[in-house]
């Protein structure tokens, strides 16, 4: 099943309830998807740093920040729950290579706006842990997850990213995963678990580094992913919805001229502001729909 | 009666209608407060009229019998669904699969349907004053499906005895479907269906039908290679 979320606000004025708004859609999906839960919330932009969000498996906060400091340079560490969020100068490609003699943290995403929270347990607990509510932003998505595809882990869980200030959540099942992997993997893609959703964040990363459009790049996704989807994916400057041909997987949109909401079921949005008076529609099959700056 | 779901459980209002004193007056409710709930209403088996104010959830309605539902807003999957008699009316949009599996009663639409409007249908008449979505009316076996608007691609795929009435445009026809002429009968069926729905009359001439070749649920002997 697995519950699909997601919110671009179009008035400012709603920025500091994005989070609000979010718990909201995410706690009504945890019905169909009880058993881990994520979230990406995009705020304001900052200019020459990099936010990397981790996944830590260690009580040892203070010691891994201090051991971090001595090798970079400006640094400065928020502890969240088993995440943290690493605010840094420092360019991805050098970064990465650093966070990777740490075999007590693993990246869940990183950019100049995008932090990540993914965590195994009902979606409730989890939006609490992280405590949601409190964030701000331009925009967010979420994911409740009942797992079919691989383990119930940190790792399974959505949303996914693969790129800088890009992710992915997916309702459905993919087919040809393994063969994609294959091939996005040998163009330098890094693809770490054995999920068919991580590979169609791949798949978009690959295709927005040839220049593509995010609209492009799903629509032509719709030739190259085999599978039951929808996809709700996000990057810095909006996100977008597609649904396979068949689109046995559900989503309703609700529009109105302060905010666009996704969800997979219209019960998510029914306690956002004004909703009975927005324009609700069901996407259409096979099309993309996107919003943003 | 009001019955406002902010404050009274959904067990609790469907229960309040499922269990009508038949010795009663009350006779008219109103649920309010949908906010997209699953199966708000499914299961009423008694001659009353509930009006549903707001967006409502998955297999609203579902298994009617009798009742008279208005949903003053869009519904979610499977509105109506196994329905056996009564009336659904929508005033908004519905989701996949309305009406499935129905075997009587008339479900309306004001709005759009997306896909599989009356797959299974088993008798049931239902009539969309919009569009419908890919695989309408798929398997439909009984009953009657009449579209003001367009269809979506394979419309009334591997259909038994269900005619469809379009007056829009078919994207594309589903195995064994195909152009039917209309009769006297069609016509008279057709017109008090529209009557239902309060459409005008005179539409019926831009109405086209469609129903089964019977090629695809007939057994012959020319393919009997392929099994």
């Amino acid at each position: 099943m697995c519950g699909i979320v997601g919110i671009y606000l179009k008035n400012k004025k709603y920025n500091s309830q994005l989070g609000k708004f979010l718990t909201g859609m995410m706690n009504s999906m945890a019905t169909r998807g009880p058993d881990s839960a994520g979230f990406a919330i995009y705020s304001s932009e900052k200019k020459k740093k990099y936010k990397y969000s981790v996944c830590s498996n260690t009580d040892q906060v203070k010691e891994i920040s201090k051991k971090l400091s001595k090798q970079v340079k400006d640094i400065k560490v928020k502890s969240i729950s088993d995440h943290l969020i690493i605010e840094t100068a420092m360019k991805p490609k050098k970064f990465i290579e650093i966070l990777k003699n740490y075999d007590e943290l693993s990246l869940v995403g990183y950019g100049s706006c995008i932090e990540i929270f993914k965590q195994v347990g009902n979606p409730k607990d989890v939006v609490k842990n992280f405590s949601l509510e409190k964030f701000s932003g331009s925009h967010a998505i979420g994911h409740t997850r009942m797992a079919t595809e691989s383990a119930i882990t940190t790792d399974g869980s959505h949303p996914y990213s693969t790129g800088e200030d890009e992710c992915l959540v997916h309702n459905g099942s993919l087919s040809n995963h393994n063969n994609l992997r294959r091939s996005l993997q040998k163009k330098g893609i890094e693809i770490k678990s054995m999920n068919d959703t991580e590979v169609a964040a791949g798949y978009i990363s690959n295709g927005l580094s040839d220049k593509k459009s995010l609209k492009e790049t799903l629509l032509d996704g719709l030739k190259d992913l085999d599978g039951f989807y929808t996809f709700i994916s996000g990057t810095k400057n909006g996100m977008a919805i597609v649904r396979d041909e068949i689109a046995c997987k559900p989503a309703v949109v609700a529009e109105t001229k302060d905010y666009v909401a996704i969800a997979s079921e219209f019960q998510a949005m029914a306690h956002l502001p004004n909703v009975n008076s927005a324009k609700i529609f069901e996407p259409e099959p096979g099309k993309v729909y996107s919003w943003g700056k | 009666m009001n019955l406002n779901l902010k404050k009274e459980s959904l067990r609790k209002v469907n229960e309040t209608l499922q269990s009508i004193d038949r010795k009663s007056n009350k006779k008219i409710f109103k649920v309010s407060n949908p906010d997209g709930n699953h199966a708000i209403c499914a299961g009423l088996k008694d001659e009353i009229e509930v009006t549903i104010d707001g967006h409502t959830g998955y297999y609203c309605a579902g298994m009617n019998m009798n009742a008279n539902i208005i949903v003053n807003g869009n519904v979610g999957t499977g509105v109506a669904e196994n329905m056996m008699s009564g009336t659904v009316h929508v005033k908004g949009n519905a989701s996949q699969s309305a009406g499935a599996t129905a075997h009587g009663g008339t479900l309306i639409i004001d709005g759009d349907t997306s896909s599989r409007c009356g797959i299974s249908m088993k008798g049931i008449d239902i009539i969309v004053k919009g569009s419908v979505g890919h695989m309408s009316a798929f398997m439909a076996q009984s009953g009657n499906l009449v579209i003001c608007g367009d269809a979506g691609d394979a419309l009334g795929d591997s259909i038994y005895e269900a005619n469809i009435f379009i007056k829009g445009k078919v994207k594309s026809l589903g195995a064994d479907c195909e152009e039917k002429k209309m009769n006297k009968k069609d016509q008279n069926i057709l017109r008090s269906l529209l009557k239902k729905a309060s459409i005008n009359e005179s539409e019926i001439k831009n109405f086209k039908m469609y129903g089964s070749a019977r090629k695809l649920y007939n057994f012959n002997i020319d393919n009997v290679s392929e099994y």
